[in-house]
């Protein structure tokens, strides 16, 4: 896909988020719509996943270690083909395979079960170690929050996965600046980020933009070249991104839109969309 | 007693596992920096390319097997009982339970019989946290024979398993050469009529003890061996309630929500029986020779006769 054709599918994918959670009057649409280009760039630029066989064992895997931004994953995943997009609109209700927080077993495409932060890092270098055992080509990829790595395990696993040399593992960082209780420089600040993983031995890449598809593949495509240890690309982001009022508001992580929000949201995003068929 | 073979189950551990390596090349194994202790060091002496040393990180190593499972592998983690069930009980939960992954836990130094390192590292509250995790297969063996039977019986099983080890050699009850072990079945090791004994790892030989004991006295008990406390064999249990009309159940663990717990829930439904917690009261542990310590507790043969005795 090329940058616009990128940038139309993450506006889609946005439509699905605000859509969904407004469905489910619940759910994570702030750290959702922060990541929604790291989503898209996963699933229809980066990854070797295939809708029409999502177990291939040598597809590449991804798992959402801050799994209360499933809303973007699950919006990503339907608007790539493993399921349909009506589907969405079940999100977090009873008998739904969309749960409040990834389910591996009941959603196609799928990688890990998450939800509980700082164990998703953990079983993407678990994935990573069993690629190294079988030698296989699969790389594993892993989206964290920036409020997450506060969690002593994300750290364990990131002191394993230097020390082993896993460099078929890329953890991403979405640094949105925002958590629950507010700004996580305030909370508990997990700054110096890039310095951090560099001392847990990972070669480091800053994104400036992580809403800028150009950015992220070149992120990507240099941790591609990088050999004998594992990668972090620490992606700064936009909480809440292309809906303005949700925009940098730590209330908005956690909080579904009402029917009048819903609406400007929307509108928002179908103008955006709009503007990006004019160009 | 002091002719009887006795082995630590943590042993048979090491060596079932070392077998396994050479049978099923998707075994892999990880430990804590206690592979010495738990004895997977077996395992990596002849299999060092599929052992990994996640250091002192217990939580971690759990989600990391969780992960190696989700890609086909066959994860053993191993720690003491106290820092996998315990310290990370809410990765097992959560990394391995939910999703109903194929990782096998080998914990070891369970109970109070560690001894002298005390009551930190005196786990006796695993069972517990293990069986209130939907989908988790928790096995408890008594000796050496059934543990290492125990290991090859959750290596072809599809899901997840908690399996117990201790560290103190104990007496081999069974019969190499003749021994069966069927997951979720309990052995009826000896019939008797006045009252059924239930016990389970290590208790097992202090059961048959007490047994000898209270014949001694003309108290006629049967005693039945459940090496898996989930799925518990309700169905063995509940006959021989019903048959003896008195139950004792005998463990190296809490009182509270271990194997007497268990068979409480099962009777209380179908067959409601008197039933004796013999086990490890509402305390922790602390610092002795292992021998003394199940001496002191009450959990030798002579003091599971004693407490059964002044119970009837």
């Amino acid at each position: 896909m090329n940058k616009l054709e990128l940038q139309k599918t993450a506006n889609e994918i946005r439509k699905s988020i605000v859509t969904s959670v407004h469905s489910a009057k619940a759910g994570h649409p702030g750290g959702s719509l922060s990541a929604t280009e790291v989503f898209t760039y996963l699933y229809f630029e980066e990854m070797h996943v295939d809708p029409k066989n999502p177990k291939d064992p040598d597809r590449d895997r991804f798992v959402l270690s801050k799994g209360h931004t499933a809303p973007g994953l699950y919006a990503t995943l339907a608007e790539r083909g493993f399921f349909p997009k009506e589907d969405l609109m079940t999100l977090r209700q009873i008998g739904s395979h969309l749960q409040g927080h990834p389910c591996m077993q009941h959603t196609p495409g799928l990688d890990m079960s998450s939800g509980s932060l700082g164990q998703g890092i953990s079983a993407a270098v678990g994935m990573a170690l069993a690629g190294k055992i079988d030698k296989k080509d699969y790389r594993v990829y892993t989206l964290l929050g920036d409020g997450e790595i506060q969690e002593g395990q994300v750290w364990e696993a990131a002191m394993f996965a230097g020390a082993k040399k896993l460099d078929n593992l890329v953890v991403i960082v979405d640094n949105n600046g925002l958590q629950i209780d507010g700004n996580i420089a305030d909370v508990n600040s997990p700054y110096p980020i890039d310095k951090k993983f560099e001392a847990f031995n990972f070669h480091v890449i800053n994104v400036e933009d992580a809403h800028d598809f150009d950015q992220l593949r070149a992120a990507f495509d240099e941790a591609k070249g990088v050999k004998e240890v594992p990668t972090a690309i620490i992606v700064k982001s936009v909480k809440g991104k292309g809906v303005s009022f949700m925009e940098n508001n730590a209330g908005w992580h956690g909080k579904a839109p009402n029917d009048e929000e819903y609406a400007i949201a929307m509108e928002e995003l179908k103008k955006a969309g709009e503007a990006l068929c004019q160009m | 007693m002091s002719d009887v073979k006795k082995v630590a189950t943590r042993d048979s551990y090491g060596e079932a596992l070392k077998e396994l390596g050479a049978s099923n090349p998707d075994v892999i194994v990880f430990d804590a920096d206690l592979a010495g202790a738990t004895k997977t060091g077996v395992f990596k002496k002849e299999y060092p390319d599929r052992f990994f040393d996640c250091g002192i990180a217990e939580g971690n190593m759990v989600s990391i097997a969780a992960g190696a499972a989700a890609c086909g592998k066959i994860p053993f983690v191993s720690s003491f009982a106290m820092f996998t069930a315990g310290r990370a009980f809410e990765q097992i939960r959560n990394s391995v339970g939910y999703p109903h992954l194929n990782v096998k836990i080998g914990a070891t130094h369970a109970g109070i019989s560690v001894g002298e390192d005390g009551a930190t590292h005196q786990c006796n509250e695993d069972i517990a946290l293990m069986r209130t995790i939907p989908g988790m297969v928790v096995i408890n063996p008594s000796d050496d024979v059934e543990a290492k039977a125990a290991v090859r019986a959750a290596a072809e099983y599809e899901g997840p398993v908690y399996l117990r080890f201790g560290r103190l050699a104990v007496p081999v009850i069974n019969d190499e050469a003749t021994y069966k072990f069927e997951m979720g079945k309990g052995v009826t090791l000896r019939e008797g009529k006045d009252v059924t004994i239930v016990a389970t790892g290590l208790c097992v030989s202090s059961a048959m003890e007490a047994a000898e004991l209270l014949a001694a006295d003309g108290v006629s008990a049967k005693v039945i061996n459940i090496h898996t406390i989930k799925p518990l064999d309700e169905e063995l249990i509940v006959a021989a309630a019903r048959e003896t009309g008195k139950v004792v159940t005998v463990e190296e663990h809490s009182v509270i929500g271990g194997l007497g717990s268990a068979v409480c829930d099962a009777l209380s439904a179908k067959a409601p029986t008197p039933v004796l917690k013999v086990g490890v009261q509402d305390t922790f542990g602390e610092s002795g020779p292992a021998g003394k310590l199940l001496e002191k507790y009450k959990l030798d043969g002579k003091g599971v006769y004693e407490q059964i005795k002044s119970w009837l």
